[in-house]
């Protein structure tokens, strides 16, 4: 394979493709297939699923409903909270060959700030997600979705480490990039996107909504289109490098992702239908790279004259 | 607890080499020649290869028990019960031999011995119902060849919801249940249990079952009202099978969820708050 490593907000990764937080448990994984899965670990950087203040037995069942080339879930965050995380599932993490970015979100500012403090001074903490898409139980509304929440938020946080801090943007908006932006301004050190796009489904027979807590979010395929183009819209009105995600299944849709101005890109559900879709992903886009005798990713380039 | 057979990491194309009728379902068939033998309980995630098309369903692998693995040449030829009732069915039940199958697994906790399940016990008495049959024809012929004494009680709700006993079970000594009477017992497998749970030697086996969620829950309920051991094999909706998703979740006795598809499928009977899980049995 040819050198694709790059650096994304200050971590050296061997190549451009992550995972997308909450779409590959590490731990459990190795349960499966044992410790193969370290020696031919798929993604160059490891995102955690999303860890809380406190833990959380997530939602009810059923927490699936599979879409025309889509999935949507409604899981609702199930962890073992901070102290658990830090206690059991960081030390485990460590083995991983690659660094760690840790995804946290709290339904508060005070939440987040214990998240971050906590995990200020882990050395095994390569950099911090923030996992936005929750309502600010004090506001009522969801942090990622107000340019100015998600500035404050970013205020308050920024100094409590010097890990970068990564923003993971929702779609479920209709200006991405002003959110983008107040996130550069107050401090942020990339931004991930997107997330899953809101979804509900009904039960065939009782008409009923068929997941257990009502509705939850799109992934796969089907949202790809929507995440490429708010991928380049934000790219177009920030600085900062970007993660890019949404339904990448193949080394071609990375391409596209990556000359939609993204730096990296994750693959999330993709890796659910094969635990080593992402290595699928990143030979072929390897593949597509030389054929196309592009020596450069274009973000990369980014990455680097932005900082 | 017994030990988990690992999957290979990742996804492998094998041949579909049969796919024949049984009743009213179809048995297929693949070869396996990468992975290793799994134990009686475990399952893989199953792929066609022409998933999607019109509609662009299925998209996700389906999680099957396996019903037989075998030692073949080349590898290890494993053999899996289904009924078309949905997208994901429909394209299993339709593969053709020549064709490609992408598995993942073997995966999740396999059923433990009798003498796991309750300590000093020799027999086992295996309850299946409908397509829940499979991990059971499995589960049987590794107990026989260990020597296991057993009583085996299959169900079926009518002539067009049954097959499998025949190929799967071969002409052992099988009890049959049927909703419409058409074949053994009319009526429930549970009621075979429940006057089988009456006898002497009840407490001298230990209970595994698979089968649909209204069976495993009267079976979980005969096993606490006599506090005997019993083990399930369950099924929930999952998008990985390997711990990723977070989609299976079973709620447990001691309250919160467990993931089924690393956690289970094989799950102790006291494990589980209750076998009527939303969303479960599709």
């Amino acid at each position: 394979l040819t050198d694709l490593s790059l650096e994304l907000c200050g971590l050296r990764l061997a190549h451009p493709v992550l995972n997308g937080s909450g779409t590959f448990d590490a731990i459990a994984a190795r349960r499966a297939f044992g410790d193969d899965l370290l020696a031919r670990f798929p993604f160059s950087a490891f995102v955690s699923k999303t860890i809380t203040p406190e833990p959380r037995a997530g939602n009810p069942p059923p927490r699936l409903y599979e879409t025309p080339a889509g999935l949507i879930n409604s899981i609702g965050l199930p962890n073992k909270g901070l102290d658990g995380f830090l206690i059991e599932d960081l030390p485990v993490l460590s083995d991983l060959p690659v660094p760690l970015i840790v995804s946290v979100m709290a339904p508060s500012g005070e939440g987040f700030a214990h998240l971050v403090e906590g995990l200020a001074g882990r050395d095994q903490v390569a950099a911090i997600e923030l996992n936005v898409s929750c309502p600010n139980v004090k506001s009522g509304l969801i942090v990622g979705e107000q340019p100015s929440e998600t500035a404050a938020l970013l205020d308050s946080l920024r100094p409590l480490t010097t890990k970068p801090l990564i923003v993971k943007l929702s779609p479920n908006v209709a200006d991405p990039a002003a959110i983008a932006l107040a996130a550069e301004e107050a401090g942020a050190d990339a931004v991930s996107l997107i997330n899953t796009l809101r979804a509900s489904a009904r039960d065939p027979v009782t008409l009923e909504p068929w997941l257990g807590a009502g509705s939850g979010g799109l992934s796969g395929p089907a949202i790809k289109a929507v995440a490429l183009e708010q991928v380049a819209r934000v790219a177009g009105e920030v600085s900062l490098p970007l993660i890019g995600m949404g339904g990448i299944e193949s080394g071609a849709d990375a391409l596209e992702f990556l000359v939609a101005g993204a730096s990296a890109i994750a693959v999330g559900t993709a890796s659910f239908r094969d635990p080593m879709a992402a290595a699928r992903v990143h030979s072929e886009l390897d593949r597509e790279l030389r054929s196309r005798g592009i020596d450069a990713l274009p973000g990369v380039e980014r990455a680097s004259t932005s900082t | 607890v017994s030990e988990r057979v690992l999957a290979p990491v990742g996804r492998r194309r094998c041949e579909v080499t049969a796919n024949i009728a049984s009743g009213g379902y179809r048995i297929f068939s693949a070869l396996d020649e990468a992975g290793p033998p799994p134990r009686a309980g475990q399952f893989y995630m199953l792929t066609g290869e022409r998933w999607g098309g019109a509609g662009g369903r299925p998209y996700l692998p389906r999680a099957f028990s396996v019903a037989d693995a075998k030692p073949a040449d080349g590898g290890v030829a494993l053999d899996f019960l289904v009924e078309a009732v949905g997208p994901g069915t429909g394209a299993l039940a339709a593969l053709e031999p020549g064709e490609g199958l992408l598995i993942t697994g073997p995966l999740g906790r396999p059923f433990s011995s009798p003498e796991e399940v309750v300590p000093g016990v020799a027999g086992a008495v295996l309850v299946g119902g409908g397509i829940g049959i499979a991990p059971l024809a499995l589960l049987r012929r590794q107990l026989a060849a260990s020597g296991v004494a057993q009583r085996v009680l299959l169900g079926f709700r009518d002539r067009r919801h049954s097959g499998g006993v025949e190929e799967l079970f071969g002409c052992e000594e099988v009890r049959l249940a049927s909703e419409d009477g058409h074949v053994g017992h009319r009526g429930y497998v549970t009621d075979l249990l429940s006057v089988l749970l009456a006898g002497d030697d009840a407490a001298t086996a230990a209970v595994y079952a698979c089968g649909p969620p209204a069976m495993l829950e009267t079976v979980r309920e005969l096993c606490a009202e006599r506090r005997l051991g019993a083990e399930l094999a369950m099924e929930a909706p999952m998008a990985c099978g390997f711990g990723s998703c977070f989609g299976c979740a079973m709620p447990l006795a001691s309250g919160g969820y467990m993931r089924l598809c690393v956690d289970g499928p094989v799950v102790r009977a006291d494990e589980v708050e209750t076998a009527l899980v939303a969303g479960s049995g599709h």
